[in-house]
Parts: structure tokens; C-alpha cells; sequence
């Protein structure tokens, strides 16, 4: 059975190899300081007393005020798994957190994911384009303040625009 | 002699007979060896995380059926532990055994359609696909039994199913299962020891255990390099702890590994459902209204339910406000977060290994895009 | 008008009907034929009009017929029907799509070379027809028996190639380049083995002809050259592209190949020459090996090459479906390490048996048999195994020192920090 780090085990042990790295816990739940992220996931993955080595699932969250990065990490070594969060973008402006692509690659398409349908910036993200949509999509879906159907219609003077914006991506450029 | 050549970048897909879907690649060929690829995704992405924030928890059961439409039982598994542990419903032990064996059977069909679309690939002419989908068409005919419905189920609820197996249902799976061993034997003598699938599966597309588990890669792929990593086994759910079955290992972590092992894992399914039928015992399959109403409204929180999918762990994430929808729902999609090593699998490659490699990774473009 | 052509029953009775020419058609009376003396230039071009339409006409409804046999077949082959529904047992089913190709719009890509992109479809037409102008379907019934016969068709049958290689130049297609690359190679490689797999036959023979060669098979040469037959067979399966060696028009790989940007007729005359490279291959193998239309005597000449025809179509179309197909390195490793080896031991052995004995009769043939199948039987099996993939050294994990650390059961020292045991029954 796998176990789960409690919060408050959890940021006790981060405290200690990565000082001030910490904003709160609960629950199962460790909120990290978002300039930490990567040198907290560095620690987290090679440390012994960890080994997470797996990123189960990288998501965000629009809590309307501000966006929570959601971080799953599972230890195959310890059959352990923990949860940490981040609140970015706290007033909906430049929400953007580093990138933990370098500590698991795993984190790749999950980040572009996120930047794409939810509009994080993830800084050092080797390959920082959108994934699901084409690049000049207007907007992010998956924000609360997407409308829905007024957005995704494409009226007449929008229709040149995408049509470039389709040709001159490709997919990626 | 050197002749002076220069790399070709050719489009594969997203219409293409072997992308599985509508998956398009962007590869860069020198002769026949690969020297660059660039997945392309979002042909099939239907907004499924958005849609689900309108739907109540019941009706995104049907959402969770079209995400990867070749193993919708281990769908709506995943998502309803999710709901159960957000919403902390207590399952009634019949509806779990019902759902393990679904999703049991679900996992053997998704095999089956990974084991013959991968030798599709390889280029034989239908012959495979079609014996692998004939028994598939029987653990189909067992869905329509028990929820009248073949692909899109939607056959479990939360706290269970939402209809007990009819009586016939019983023998009919006995009969099935006596089938599927019997097919994956055929399967296997005509498959396994073939010269021709042995000298293009073996050794082609070699990936580390480490480099798999840092991209996160799970599943039959993680475990055809070795490692011993099965969430049935590892973080029991529902009463996998209560049945007994091996894990299905491999060291060489290639491509024939990888077809191995989820053939292999076939056989493991029938066992697991054999083992609930002898476990199962009459009652309600699920909750009352009373204590599991049609409009759930889980306390505010989150919760994150990983299972063994047939790809490798499918997980949810929900998120709820109180209300009757979840304010985020976020799937773990295996098939796309399988894909992470395409190009460290592809690159150095031979043109004709490409899409032999991109079918072993078994991937649904339905959850890859959702 | 040579000699050769009045070794031929076909055409000698055209000609001979229209012309009266008594002299040459000692069996029958045509003594008043229907033109006039003189115009005996005229009867030779109707003959020769008669007989062309009489053989492209019998070899397009022959391809007809094997389109609804191997569809059929397919479905056997996959336990299911097969076309059924127009006409009995679906006999017309090849028929309608014949019509439905003729029908369908015909597209040329805007990038393509007009002039080329048009004549492909001619180019690979005309020989896949031109094979069969050689090939004796009876006693007495062939347009041409050459004396280098066997030399014509392997310079006819190159020839696909070189309309593929236009075909995919033309029609501006990379994936259609990818695939003539793959077909020049093919070529190239197979030509060979396959050109000294039929030397073992010729040196029995004596001759290139193939008249000459089925008078020569007291017993069908399948018995006294199995490993020419061996190699010959995989090589023409590899020229003609089937399965395990379709790796031109693999579609698992390259959608269609070379034929990615045809359309309508021209699409379908690919079509047919495909099928006709599998009709011509089948002819081929069975005059060179199974001893053409030799059989017991009541039963008519062509009926006994039917017969065998079909069996060798039949053989290919298990083949096909049953085995996935090769990668291009090994194709072509099979055909430079395997088969040419195999052609060479070949054409030793039948060397040294043809200087013991050097007019072999049928009881001399069966001691050649004697000797060559061991030979052929070794042989293919020291090929067998250079070849193979070896198996795995090791298959699963050592238990004692895994790969990667997974599969302590027990909870480490961390914890100390854990409240919670469950990944999703409770909550939090």
C-alpha cells in the first residue's frame, strides 16, 4: 500500500535541505513558494530519505483570485507518494513558475498542457509551445474566465487571422 | 565513398493508416534512418476537462467513455474512485467485485486491440488484427450483457455500478474466459515464436528503467524494462488486494518486451476474474439514494485516484466547491504522457521501426487529446 | 514468318485459316483459306491482332478472377466472408470496383511532372503484359517461344521498377520517393539471386527456352533444384513486392507508396499490373519448377497448368497473409547474405551433377533429387541460422539485485513522517 506524506511531515523534511522554500500545509498538501519549485523537486527526487522519482501528474487549477500548480510525485523506491502545490499568478497577472522539466522529463507534455489550455508560463521549458491548440489560439480554455462559446466561434474578420496564424505554426514553429 | 545526401522531412499523418487516430508526426529522414521527429497533437482534443465542469458527477461518467475509447471500464474506474474519495462513499462490495471484473475485461480487450494493431504495424495484412478483434467482439458482447452498451458504457456509478449482471451473464463469462485463454494461445503460438516479429521487435526502441520512470512512463511499458511497478499491486484499490496475480516482467524493454508483457497480462486479467467470481457475493450493487443521491455534492477539497490503467496509471484529479459539478476535473492521460520518449525512441531509427515503436507504446489518441 | 512461329498450334490455325496455306498445317485442311493469294502479309497481321486480343483479353479477366479469389480467400484466411453480396459467392464484386475505378475523378497533383506522371501507369503496364508473350499456357499455346526466353523475362520484369522510380519522381511525393528508394534497392538486390537461382534450371535444361525447359523436366524440377526453387520463389515475391516483402507499398509505413498520388484508371492499371506480376510470377515458377503443362495424358495441357498456377497463386496468397513484413535492411541481407549464398551452393552441386551426368535422363534426375535435397535442407539451415535473431539472454529481473529498486515491501526508515496508509480510501 502506497503511504502519503502527510503535509506537515512533508514540509518539515523540505524545510530542512531547502530553508524558506515553504509557504504553508495541510492535510496531505504542501503549498511551496513558486521560485523554489525546482530546486525543492531537485532535492525531493535525489535525496535518499525521498526518491521521488516518478511525476505522476502536473495540473493547475484556476481558483478565480489566483492559479495552483498541482504537483502528484510518486517514490517507486519508497512506494510513497506526496502532494505539493503552488499558487502563482496571484492577482491573474503573470501567472509563471520555473520549470520542472530538468528534474523529470516526464513533466514535458504535462507543463505544455498546462501553458496551453491554462496559461501558466513555465520558465526553462525546453520546448515552451501549445500543445492541444494551435499556436493563436485566442485564450486559455480552461480558465474560469474563458467564455465558452462566445470565444471559441470564429466570426468573419477572425477567420484570416487563424488561418494564417494555422499556416505559419504548423503545429510548431 | 561518401555520397553527398541531404535529410527529407516528410508528414506523417494525421491521415494516415498506422497513426492510430489522428496523430501527426513530422519526421526528418535520412534514407531510411530517422534523424529528427516532432509529434504534433490536438487533432481529436474535445475539451473533455472544460466539458466536465458543467456536467454533474454522475454525467461525466459518459465524458470519461470517450476519452480512450478502447478501455472505457478502466475510465470510468479511475474517475469513480476519484469521485468516492471526494465525495467519501462508501462502495458496496457487490458493485466492486462487478467493476473489477469489467474492468478486468476491459483490460484484456485493450490488450487484445494493442497486441494486433502492434502487429498490424509490423505489416501483416489483417490476419492478427482481425483474430484479436473476434475475441474482443466477445468480451463486447459481455459489456452489452451488463450495461447494454458496447464501447461507451458508462457502466459504473459512484459507490458501485448501476446494474447487477443479469443471470446469463454468469455462464456466458465462463464461457468467454475459457475463449480468451484459448485465443491468446492461438495468438501466442502463431505470434510469439515468428522470426520475422521476433528480428523487428527485439532490440529496437530501447529505453533505460531509469529514463522511463523519469518520464514518468508507467504501465506495460515500465514494466517490460523491469521495473515492478503495478498500481494493482503496489497501491491496492477496490479488492485488488484480496486476489492474487503476478506481475508481468520483462527485461529487455523493447518492442517485443512491451508486446510480451501485455500478452502475457492477458492471461493475468482472466485469472484476477476468475478469482471474483469465486469472491462475489449477492447484495445491492451500490449505495441507496439515500446515502449516494443522484446529485452528489462532495465537500470542498480535491482528490487525486490513480489505478492501473491498460496504458499505465490513469489518474484523476478533481477539484470541488461544494457544487454538483467538480470545479476542475484533470485527467493523468497515460497515452499522452507515454509519448514523452517518442523521439528518444524513434531518433536513429529505421522508417520502418517508426511505427512499430508508436504502436508498442500503445496509445489512444481519444485520451491522448481528450 | 520464322519457324518458330509454326511450332505454334494457336497461332499456325489463325493463320492458317485465313491464309490457306496448306504446307504448314500438315494436321488439318485449310487448302481454301479466306483471302486470296498473295495477301498472305494481311492474314499474318490479323493473326497477330487476334492473338494479342486473345491473350491481354485472357490475362485482364484472369486478374479479374484472382482479385475475387484472393479477396475471398483473405476472408477465409481471416475467418470471416469475404465479398459475397454481387453476383454468386460475390464473383462480381472485382467487376463493379473495376467499373468504380474507371468512373472516379482522375487527379493530378499540380506539382507533378504531366508527362511522366501519365506515363508511368503505361510504363508499368505494358510489361507486366509482355511477360506473358513468352510463357506456354499448353501444348502448342504461346505467342513466342524465344530461345532466351528465361533472359527475356528477367529484363522484362526489371522494368517495374524503373515505372515505379517514374511513378514516385513524378507525382512530387516524398513518401512516394521513400518507397521507389525502397523498390530501386529491392531490385537490385533480388535481381540477382533470382537470375542464378533459375542457372541450376538452365544447366538441366540446356536451354533458355521455356518450351525447351518443361520438355526437359522428366520430373518437375521443384524435386531435382529445391533450393533454386527456394530462392527463386522468395525472390520473385520480393520483385513483385508481396508480403513479407511489400515493403514498396507498405501500408503500415508509407500509406501507399508510390501510388499515393494515382487516382482513377491510372491508379488502376498499378492495380493490374500488380496483379499481373503475380499471375506472370505464378506462370514462371510453374514452367521453370513444376514442370509447366506436363501431366497424365487424358486430362488436357492447360488444364494441368492451371491447375499448378493456381496452387502457386495460392501459396503466395497464404504467404501474404499470414506474415508481417521484413525491414528493409533485413530484405536486404536476406537477399546478399542468404540467397545468393544459397544460389551459389546451388549452382555448384548442379555443376558437378551435370558433369556425372551430362544428358540426364528421368531415372538420372531422380539421383540428382537424391542428392540436392540434403544439400538444400543443410544449406537453408546453415542459413537459418546466421540469419536468425538470436533469443533474449535473459528475460526477467534478478530478484536478488533488480534493475532498478523497486519492491520493498517493507516501509523505509522515512516513515517516521507518514500519518496516512491509503492512497484513496478515506481522505483527508
Amino acid at each position: 500500500m502506497t503511504t502519503v506524506w502527510s503535509g506537515a511531515a512533508l514540509a518539515e523534511a523540505i524545510e530542512a535541505f531547502a530553508p524558506g522554500s515553504v509557504e504553508s500545509s495541510a492535510g496531505t498538501d504542501v503549498w511551496l513558494k513558486p521560485e523554489s519549485i525546482s530546486d525543492v523537486c531537485g532535492g525531493l527526487k535525489t535525496r535518499a530519505e525521498f526518491k521521488f522519482d516518478l511525476l505522476s501528474s502536473l495540473t493547475a487549477v484556476d481558483y478565480i483570485d489566483h492559479f495552483e500548480v498541482v504537483y502528484h510525485l510518486t517514490s517507486l523506491p519508497m512506494n510513497a507518494s506526496a502532494v505539493l502545490k503552488s499558487r502563482v499568478g496571484l492577482g491573474r497577472t503573470d501567472a509563471s513558475i520555473p520549470s520542472v522539466v530538468p528534474v523529470w522529463r516526464g513533466a514535458d507534455y504535462q507543463e505544455r498542457e498546462v501553458w496551453d489550455l491554462m496559461g501558466i508560463r513555465f520558465d526553462g521549458h525546453p520546448n515552451h509551445k501549445r500543445i492541444m491548440l494551435w499556436e493563436g489560439f485566442p485564450g486559455h480554455p480552461l480558465r474560469k474566465d474563458y467564455v465558452t462559446y462566445d470565444q471559441s466561434i470564429v466570426g468573419p474578420s477572425d477567420e484570416q487571422e487563424l488561418v494564417e496564424s494555422t499556416d505559419s505554426d504548423g503545429g510548431g514553429e | 565513398m561518401a555520397i553527398k545526401t541531404q535529410p527529407v522531412t516528410v508528414n506523417l499523418g494525421p491521415q494516415h493508416p498506422s497513426t492510430h487516430g489522428v496523430f501527426r508526426m513530422r519526421v526528418m529522414f535520412d534514407g531510411e534512418e530517422i534523424v529528427d521527429v516532432e509529434p504534433i497533437f490536438g487533432y481529436l482534443h474535445r475539451g473533455s476537462e472544460k466539458l466536465a465542469e458543467e456536467r454533474t458527477y454522475t454525467q461525466i461518467v459518459t465524458l470519461t467513455d470517450r476519452m480512450d475509447y478502447v478501455s472505457s471500464m478502466l475510465n470510468n474506474h479511475a474517475y469513480i474512485l476519484a469521485v468516492e474519495k471526494l465525495a467519501r462513499i462508501e462502495p458496496s462490495p457487490r458493485g466492486v467485485w462487478l467493476r473489477m471484473i469489467a474492468s478486468e475485461l476491459q483490460r484484456v480487450a485493450s490488450h487484445l486491440v494493442a497486441t494486433g494493431f502492434l502487429i498490424q504495424d509490423l505489416g501483416a495484412l489483417g490476419t492478427p488484427l482481425i483474430y484479436a478483434m473476434r475475441e474482443r467482439e466477445n468480451i463486447l458482447d459481455l459489456f452489452e450483457m451488463i450495461c447494454g452498451a458496447r464501447i461507451t458504457n458508462s457502466y459504473l456509478r459512484p459507490g458501485g455500478v448501476f446494474m447487477d449482471a443479469p443471470a446469463e451473464f454468469w455462464p456466458a463469462l465462463d464461457r468467454g474466459l475459457d475463449d480468451i485463454v484459448r485465443t491468446i494461445d492461438e495468438l501466442e503460438a502463431y505470434l510469439s515464436g515468428n522470426e520475422i516479429i521476433f528480428s523487428r521487435t527485439k532490440g529496437t526502441a530501447v529505453l533505460s528503467p531509469e529514463l522511463l520512470i523519469n518520464a514518468s512512463i508507467t504501465g506495460p511499458m515500465l514494466r517490460a524494462s523491469g521495473v515492478d511497478w503495478d498500481l494493482r499491486h503496489r497501491a491496492p484499490y477496490d479488492y485488488y488486494d484480496r486476489v492474487n496475480f503476478e506481475r508481468i516482467l520483462h527485461t529487455a524493454s523493447d518492442n517485443y518486451a512491451r508486446y510480451w508483457v501485455r500478452v502475457q497480462e492477458m492471461r493475468e486479467s482472466v485469472k484476477i476474474i476468475k478469482q471474483c467470481i469465486e469472491q462475489i457475493e449477492p447484495g445491492p450493487v451500490r449505495p441507496s439514494f439515500d446515502d449516494v443521491p443522484r446529485l452528489i455534492r462532495p465537500p470542498e477539497g480535491d482528490a487525486y485516484v490513480a489505478i492501473e490503467g491498460s496504458k499505465g496509471e490513469l489518474g484523476f484529479y478533481l477539484v470541488s466547491d461544494g457544487g454538483i459539478s467538480p470545479y476542475r476535473m484533470h485527467v493523468r492521460a497515460s497515452s499522452l504522457i507515454n509519448l514523452t520518449l517518442l523521439r528518444d525512441m524513434l531518433i536513429g531509427g529505421q522508417f520502418g521501426d517508426l511505427f512499430v515503436t508508436f504502436g508498442s507504446v500503445d496509445l489512444n489518441m481519444g485520451e491522448v487529446d481528450r | 514468318m520464322g519457324q518458330a512461329f509454326l511450332d505454334n498450334s494457336l497461332w499456325r490455325n489463325v493463320y492458317c485459316f485465313l491464309a490457306g496455306d496448306s504446307s504448314s498445317c500438315a494436321s488439318r485442311d485449310y487448302s481454301a483459306g479466306l483471302l486470296p493469294a498473295g495477301m498472305e502479309w494481311l492474314a499474318f497481321a490479323i493473326a497477330a491482332i487476334i492473338i494479342i486480343g486473345l491473350f491481354v483479353n485472357g490475362v485482364l479477366g484472369g486478374v479479374i478472377v484472382l482479385i475475387w479469389g484472393e479477396r475471398r480467400l483473405f476472408g477465409r484466411f481471416q475467418s470471416r466472408t469475404g465479398p459475397n453480396r454481387w453476383g454468386p459467392w460475390g464473383t462480381l464484386t472485382s467487376v463493379a470496383d473495376a467499373a468504380k475505378t474507371m468512373f472516379k475523378e482522375d487527379v493530378v497533383p499540380a506539382d507533378a511532372d504531366k508527362i511522366l506522371f501519365n506515363l508511368a501507369p503505361i510504363l508499368i503496364a505494358a510489361p507486366a503484359l509482355l511477360v506473358f508473350s513468352v510463357i506456354p499456357f499448353g501444348i502448342g499455346t504461346y505467342v513466342a517461344d524465344l530461345n532466351v526466353g528465361v533472359l527475356f523475362i528477367m529484363a522484362i520484369t526489371s522494368l517495374t521498377t524503373l515505372s515505379v522510380l517514374t511513378a514516385a519522381w513524378s507525382s512530387a511525393n516524398r513518401i512516394a520517393i521513400l518507397s521507389a528508394l525502397r523498390s530501386v534497392a529491392l531490385l537490385i538486390s533480388y535481381e540477382i539471386p533470382m537470375a542464378l537461382a533459375v542457372v541450376g534450371v538452365i544447366m538441366l535444361a540446356g536451354s533458355m527456352s521455356l518450351g525447351d525447359i518443361i520438355v526437359a523436366q522428366g520430373i518437375p524440377f521443384i524435386l531435382v533444384q529445391p533450393l533454386g526453387f527456394f530462392v527463386f520463389f522468395m525472390a520473385a515475391m520480393a520483385e513483385m513486392a508481396r508480403a513479407p516483402f511489400d515493403l514498396t507499398e507498405a501500408e503500415s509505413e508509407l500509406a501507399a507508396g508510390y501510388l499515393n498520388d494515382y487516382a482513377s484508371m491510372k491508379f488502376g492499371l498499378f492495380f493490374l499490373a500488380e496483379f499481373m506480376a503475380e499471375i506472370s510470377t505464378s506462370a514462371i515458377i510453374t514452367t521453370l519448377f513444376l514442370s509447366g503443362w506436363r501431366g497424365f495424358e487424358p486430362i488436357p495441357s492447360h488444364f494441368w497448368f492451371g491447375a499448378k498456377l493456381i496452387a502457386v497463386l495460392f501459396v503466395i496468397i497464404w504467404f501474404r497473409m499470414t506474415l508481417p513484413r521484413l525491414r528493409i535492411d533485413q530484405v536486404l541481407k536476406f537477399a546478399w547474405k542468404g540467397l545468393f549464398e544459397l544460389t551459389m551452393i546451388n549452382i555448384i552441386v548442379t555443376a558437378i551433377l551435370i558433369a556425372i551426368w551430362p544428358e540426364p535422363t528421368v531415372r538420372h534426375l531422380w539421383y540428382m533429387a537424391a542428392v540436392n535435397w540434403p544439400v538444400a535442407i543443410l544449406s537453408i539451415w546453415l542459413v537459418t541460422k546466421l540469419l536468425g535473431t538470436p533469443a533474449y539472454d535473459r528475460t526477467q529481473p534478478d530478484s536478488n539485485a533488480p534493475e532498478y529498486p523497486v519492491g520493498s515491501e517493507e516501509i523505509p526508515a522515512s516513515s517516521a513522517y507518514v500519518v496516512e496508509t491509503s492512497a484513496q480510501e478515506g481522505g483527508d
